[in-house]
């Protein structure tokens, strides 16, 4: 490759069509083409044309729009493969992953579970194809905007020999004695805001040349958008963490380093009514009843006054109440709470009373609050009750041995002694929801239950996102760079005078329709020809 | 209300049933040159079309007062709405380029769409809380216009395809072709097929056996060509199934496909036999007239229009509403991935047609290809991949 | 002299787009690790009451070894090694290394159920509020930080511990 050298003695970079000094067209050699290659102004995308370190290699195939849209493509292919089943992240919790997938999906879910598809979006190679994108997008821009501004910034009023004729739209009008009535042209190309340059009475008209930024500004925006999706993994920028809150509990909030404490004093949820809601329902409510309208959390926010340590009694300030609703999270400084989840009717008391089997007297109650058992409950007149064992989420193990599988009161099972007058060392006895044991067999009184109480739990995600202003302004710079490229349309039209004729030729980066349409309404009744497309001339 | 509303719609279908018929006789009057009449006969094409769009507008304005939030929340809501906003970008691109030839192809589409949803429940369900917020109809609505306006580059891809494409001799071209308008045949096949048994008010139940091993229960509202997992037949005297299908797979919707083939395959034969031609050779009279050049550019136009359209509502509202909603931006839902795919792929329309220099006939090929990606966002990742978005 | 200021831009360029991908993809791997206690680092102080009604605040064993377990009752492999954590205890408390057992939570009925039933010897404690878990990021039980005479976390393990990885441990932060 060798620059080139134009007639006018200016020495050109490679790949130079038409000469940066003087205009002309260069072309490489022929000069067969009919219409000239517009698209970057006919000016050098130098990149392509040195090759010689390692940088420049690795530059240029960044600068290529083939690479860009393999890129798009192979990412469009792999986002949607993994679509196929279910993500990792959207599997019942209950089931280990690698046994998941070959049992929901068969040897087609295990492969895919093989092949890493379970976990893609966040894996090496996805995140190298959305990185390489953004390199694609950073080069190719950079590439390709400035020599792009050079020639539209250097391009000539009166373009020379060679220019016009290869233009797409393209004419010529004798100079009869009537005359080609240019003021008129001039007038009505001002009123299309037109912006005009005249230069020995040739004229370019010029206008909406910004919209040919529009596709390095969207750009660049892409650019902010994947700067920010970066940020997230800087520590303290993003914070994601669920928290569980009993009605009446006040906890303090994950990822807030203890500065914040949320209380539930109530939990929520609404479902629609058939009888009572809107009756426009009736019909889809008969067919799914239980259709949910609300979830709510009455939440009370605290704020943690001084330095007190973890464990020590905290002196809270209240900041905050509100009642969080799906779609309506609660915001404290940069923190978001957000409802997400819910346990209704957890139990939270239960109520036992001492009775005679054989009888049925009873001989008092007492209310086990399972989140805090007393070891020995007094029935007076001599009548008592230890309890001897509590497992809160009662199983059988493997060797039979009564268990518990949380500290949740899930299925909360006692072993209790009841000492009454008649039995002073007490008589054991083993009570589960719907289930009695007695060890020694015969007991002569009974653990009767008498009720529960339960309370809900809401479960909130707490949510920090400080990279939201970087997607934000990306996503609104590319809006306007994307709106800019694709609603307006970079037109130009050229009218020189020569020999007794009058040229006309008009380019438009897209939308040769309108291009059309407006050049006829600018010269109607100008005695100027309007100028033939030669794309129709072609076909 | 809910009358008043469903009447509307079914006006609105009816007219633009009339309209493209007036679009399509605007075109055979053309070749026999009586070139006044040609704008008659669009003009009250066009004209049909506006009464059809405003009807349909009341249909969902009353709908929308009925129900007490914007008819948007479940499958048939979202693919009429789908139907109505391509008219809405038929109706603008008409303004703009005066083709009545593209009437005589996006109206048949927006028919095809506004029966298809009609096959899905048609209540005025209550609102979850989830989709208890004003971005319900931003978000669905931008990302509905914008996959409109990309889908008459659809349009406008096939008319090249229909007038370009070589029908004199078989090619893979001519194949490509045939299967895209067999893919609208289906479209219309499913809706005979299953409007024909739902009228009838054919119904079989089936208890099987799922892939846990636990029972479940069934309904067809056709008859069975192939059953559920070990299954069992609960309405006597109904068509026993043909085949038994292993527990992976739904085998209802799965028996729903293939009678919408069948009914497909069965339209596509007879028209076959009876014109002796393909369907692509069959419409290229209709197209005989228009300048290549020009459907180009209206494909090209609808995907620059539709482009931020769509990027604004499907990925832009979507996040907001993502980040209220579901506490994050993005989750990589499969609708949301699909939005991605669909974003991607018209980014890669836009950079080829650009950089490259794919007009024409490629440009075409690749409209095509975007309208089969919005139509399985649409539909099949509400129906086939379960997700955050499948309300219906 | 343009040639050698265009390498040079490039160059840059690609590095700063190379380093971005590299910390992309190193953030990406260790993410699960930005959710623990820093190692090295001084571990986060607390306060808490033990099961006999004792204050324990960690800065004021400063001078001893540390180790801080934190375990829950139904959890089978925290069952496992607390015997051998006592027994450990035994020999290395007079050796300056102290255990703290956090327990996440529970009712004092079980703590005290469960402490009776191993007959722990080492202060118990319970982390009624979830403070003192939150400050140590904990997830999965059991879990067991090891924290030396200046007050610095220098591991951390999660699962049930063996007795020799306990005499491992205390032998690392005995002062």
């Amino acid at each position: 490759m060798k620059e080139v050298k134009c007639e006018c003695g200016h020495i050109n970079p490679v790949g130079t069509v038409i000469c940066e000094a003087c205009g002309r067209v260069i072309g490489d050699g022929d000069g067969s083409e009919k219409l000239l290659d517009m698209r970057y102004e006919a000016s050098p995308r130098r990149s392509q044309h040195y090759n010689k370190t390692i940088v420049d290699k690795i530059w240029n195939f960044f600068s290529s729009v083939k690479v860009g849209v393999w890129l798009i493509v192979i990412t469009l292919v792999a986002s949607a493969v993994g679509t196929i089943f279910p993500q990792e992240m959207y599997i019942p919790p209950t089931i280990p992953a690698d046994q998941y997938y070959k049992q929901e999906y068969g040897t087609l879910g295990q492969l895919y579970y093989q092949l890493g598809f379970d976990n893609l979006y966040s894996s090496w190679w996805y995140m190298i194809l959305i990185a390489s994108i953004g390199i694609s997008l950073v080069i190719c821009s950079l590439d390709r905007v400035i020599p792009l501004y050079k020639a539209l910034k250097n391009q000539r009023t009166a373009p020379r020999e060679g220019f016009l004729e290869k233009q797409r739209l393209f004419g010529i009008t004798e100079d009869s004695a009537d005359g080609v009535d240019i003021p008129s042209i001039k007038q009505n190309l001002a009123s299309k805001r037109y912006s005009i340059k005249e230069e020995n009475g040739s004229i370019l008209a010029e206008k909406n040349r910004f919209s040919r930024w529009g596709p390095y500004v969207n750009h660049i925006g892409l650019i902010i958008f994947l700067f920010g999706a970066l940020l997230r993994f800087v520590p303290g920028m993003y914070v994601d963490e669920t928290l569980w809150v009993r009605e009446g509990e006040t906890k303090e909030v994950p990822g807030t380093d203890g500065k914040l404490y949320l209380k539930n004093e109530k939990f929520i949820r609404q479902l629609y009514n058939k009888s009572k809601d809107d009756q426009v329902f009736q019909d889809a409510l008969k067919k799914n009843p239980a259709v949910i309208k609300n979830f709510q959390t009455n939440a009370v926010l605290y704020e943690k006054k001084g330095d007190t340590l973890p464990g020590e009694q905290p002196e809270l300030k209240k900041v905050e109440t509100d009642k969080i609703q799906v779609n309506r999270p609660l915001k404290y400084k940069h923190f978001a709470f957000y409802q997400s989840d819910y346990k209704l009717d957890e139990m939270n008391k239960m109520k036992f009373r001492l009775i005679d089997k054989k009888t049925q007297t009873s001989f008092g109650g007492l209310t086990i609050d399972l989140y805090d058992p007393k070891k020995d409950y007094n029935l007076g007149k001599g009548y008592r009750v230890e309890l001897l064992n509590y497992f809160p989420d009662f199983e059988f193990d493997e060797n039979s041995e009564p268990v518990t599988k949380s500290r949740i009161p899930n299925n909360p099972a006692f072993v209790f002694n009841m000492v009454t007058p008649d039995r002073p060392k007490g008589e054991a006895s083993f009570v589960a929801i719907r289930q009695t044991i007695e060890p020694e067999g015969n007991n002569k009184y009974k653990m009767a239950f008498n009720g529960i109480e339960t309370q809900n739990v809401t479960g909130l995600t707490v949510r920090k996102d400080m990279t939201l202003w970087f997607l934000a302004i990306g996503g609104a710079i590319f809006m306007i760079g994307v709106v800019q490229g694709a609603y307006w349309n970079h037109r130009r039209i050229w009218i020189q005078r020569k020999k007794g004729q009058v040229w006309i030729a008009a380019h438009t980066n897209k939308n040769w329709y309108g291009m059309k349409r407006e050049i006829h309404s600018i010269l109607t009744g100008t005695a100027l020809q309007e100028p033939k497309d030669q794309l129709d001339e072609k076909s | 209300m809910v009358q008043i509303s469903s009447n509307l719609l079914y006006i609105a279908f009816i007219l633009y049933l009339i309209a493209t018929f007036f679009f399509a006789g605007s075109i055979k009057i053309h070749s026999d040159k009586a070139a006044k009449k040609t704008n008659r006969w669009s003009l009250i094409g066009i004209l049909i079309t506006i009464i059809g769009f405003v009807s349909q507008v009341g249909y969902f304005i009353t709908r929308w007062i009925a129900g007490g939030h914007a008819p948007v929340s479940n499958l048939f809501e979202f693919t009429t709405f789908f139907g109505m906003m391509l008219v809405a970008a038929f109706i603008i691109i008409y303004f703009i380029y005066k083709t009545p030839v593209l009437g005589v192809f996006t109206l048949p589409v927006a028919l095809l769409v506004i029966a298809y949803a009609s096959m899905f429940p048609k209540e005025i369900t209550p609102l979850i809380p989830a989709l208890q917020s004003d971005w319900l109809h931003i978000h669905v609505t931008t990302a509905a216009a914008g996959e409109a306006i990309l889908s008459i580059s659809f349009a406008a891809g096939l008319i090249y395809l229909i007038k370009h494409v070589d029908q004199t001799r078989r090619s893979q071209r001519t194949f490509w072709l045939e299967l895209t308008l067999f893919g609208l045949i289906a479209t219309l096949g499913f809706i005979a097929v299953s409007s024909a048994f739902s009228s009838a008010g054919y119904e079989t139940k089936f208890s099987w056996v799922d892939k846990r091993g636990s029972d479940a229960e069934t309904v067809y509202h056709m008859p069975a060509l192939v059953g559920p997992h070990k299954y069992e037949m609960k309405t006597k005297g109904n068509m026993a199934p043909l085949a038994e299908m292993p527990a992976m797979v739904n085998a209802e919707k799965l028996n729903t496909v293939i009678w919408s083939l069948f009914g497909g395959i069965i339209i596509y034969l007879i028209i076959r036999l009876v014109s002796r031609r393909r369907v692509a050779a069959l419409l290229q009279p209709l197209v005989r007239r228009i300048d290549l050049n020009l459907v180009d550019e209206i494909g090209y136009r609808s995907v620059l229009i539709g482009f931020p359209i769509f990027t604004l509502g499907a990925l832009i509202f979507a996040m907001i509403w993502a980040q209220m909603a579901w506490t994050r931006f993005w989750g990589w839902d499969p609708k949301e991935v699909w939005a991605l795919v669909t974003f991607l792929f018209y980014a890669v329309f836009l950079h080829l047609r650009l950089s490259k220099g794919w007009h024409g006939e490629k440009s075409a090929w690749l409209a095509v290809i975007g309208f089969v990606i919005i139509m399985f966002n649409l539909i099949a990742v509400n129906l086939v991949i379960a997700g955050l978005h499948s309300y219906a | 002299m343009a040639k050698k200021q265009r390498l040079v831009v490039r160059t840059i360029i690609l590095l700063l787009l190379a380093a971005a991908l590299v910390y992309a993809l190193y953030a990406n791997l260790t993410k699960d690790k930005t959710k623990q206690v820093k190692m090295n680092a001084a571990a986060p102080d607390f306060v808490l009451t033990d099961m006999k009604g004792t204050k324990h605040q960690l800065s004021d064993y400063k001078g001893k070894g540390v180790v801080l377990n934190f375990w829950g009752t139904w959890c089978k492999p925290c069952e496992k090694e607390m015997p051998y954590m006592d027994s450990q205890y035994k020999d290395f408390k007079a050796k300056g290394v102290e255990i703290l057992a956090v327990n996440v939570g529970e009712s004092n009925y079980s703590v005290q159920n469960f402490i009776d039933q191993y007959h722990l010897s080492f202060p118990v404690m319970i982390d009624k509020k979830s403070e003192v878990q939150n400050a140590y990021k904990v997830d999965p039980l059991p879990v067991t930080f090891i924290i030396d005479k200046t007050g610095k976390v220098i591991d951390q393990f999660t699962g049930s511990l063996s007795e020799s990885q306990i005499n491992s441990f205390m032998n690392r932060i005995k002062p």
